[in-house]
């Protein structure tokens, strides 16, 4: 569901892109994706898939995903570890005192496309 | 074929729009509330005592956001306030597009403060900026002290946390001071409100808040 709004949010962004640089089809887009975003990538894909039909600008727009690793910080130890293992709480001291570094990403990376 | 290289959140568009309904609606003088909690918190429960308590003092609407029915927006009107119910078919926020159209659908005519209730979940909805003047959201005391370690981000993004239902604190395995702990540690400036809608304890303290946001919005 979730994956739907953002399927939606991404083609609005790119309908301004194109009308800004006179694009008639986009043949790929680009996008990196934290890993702790949310985002569930296979429904993504599907939804993406389901809905680029129903828009000329994006029929044969193919969607590619960068993940980008979830990082997180602790402010206690200072140390850095994997959030998909760890979560919000420190592996190193127990710590709560943490913040996500990277990971919780949803952009619009590169497109290809054409004006002809 | 030529790559065009954007590096654009796919939240931009939205945070403009954002922006420019804020902008509107403070023009307007019309607090918009975007109330945000899990499905089942108590929302609709708290608003109605809301509205029934300040009735002589503020006009109140709601827009009630749900994925399919409107069984919300009927409990409100049985109040007599004006209410809308905007349906989402499937997507699980309201975004600031939506907001707006079911804005311009509402009678606003001497409403003061609009609270659009959120889609119950505790994910999504703080994702996007809706144009609200202020967020609001709420913990259920049976929801657990442990949701802003799990959902940081809807603390980090509200301006006020109510704790619902605390009348059932003496069921629940609540810590009430980890709780402000964990939220504070997140959000410093967060003003925090433990209430029972069902008791009335707490409310006005909520109560006033609201009020002085209002005043606070319409002198900037």
């Amino acid at each position: 569901m979730h994956e739907l709004g953002i399927v939606m949010h991404v083609a609005k962004t790119l309908d301004e892109v194109a009308e800004e640089n006179h694009l008639t089809s986009i043949g790929s887009v680009t996008l990196e994706v934290g890993e702790v975003s949310g985002i569930i990538t296979d429904y993504f894909v599907d939804c993406w898939n389901y809905f680029k039909v129903k828009h000329p600008l994006l029929k044969d727009c193919r969607m590619k995903l960068e993940m980008i690793e979830g990082i997180t910080f602790c402010e206690d130890c200072k140390r850095e570890y994997r959030t998909i293992k760890y979560g919000r709480i420190c592996p190193y001291c127990d710590s709560e005192h943490t913040y996500l570094l990277q990971g919780n990403e949803c952009n619009i990376k590169e497109i290809e496309a054409s004006d002809e | 074929m030529k790559i065009i290289e954007l590096h654009k959140s796919i939240t931009e568009s939205n945070d403009r729009d954002a922006e420019k309904l804020r902008n509107r609606l403070r023009k307007q003088g019309l607090l918009l509330v975007n109330l945000m909690s899990s499905a089942g918190s108590g929302k609709t429960t708290m608003l109605s005592r809301t509205i029934t308590d300040l009735k002589d003092r503020v006009r109140i609407a709601v827009m009630e956001a749900d994925i399919d029915a409107s069984v919300d927006a009927e409990r409100i009107a049985a109040l007599g306030a004006v209410s809308i119910q905007v349906h989402t078919d499937g997507m699980c926020h309201m975004d600031a597009g939506m907001t707006e159209e079911g804005l311009n659908n509402m009678d606003l005519e001497g409403i003061d403060i609009a609270f659009l209730e959120n889609i119950g979940n505790l994910i999504c909805p703080a994702e996007y900026d809706t144009g609200a003047g202020c967020n609001v959201m709420i913990l259920s005391v049976p929801e657990g002290d442990d949701k802003p370690l799990k959902y940081p981000l809807m603390f980090q993004n509200s301006d006020a946390l109510l704790v619902s239902k605390i009348d059932a604190l003496p069921y629940f395995r609540f810590d009430m001071d980890k709780l402000y702990e964990r939220v504070r540690y997140l959000n410093p400036d967060i003003k925090i409100f433990p209430i029972s809608a069902k008791t009335g304890e707490g409310m006005k303290e909520w109560e006033e808040w609201l009020l002085e946001r209002l005043a606070a919005w319409r002198k900037k």
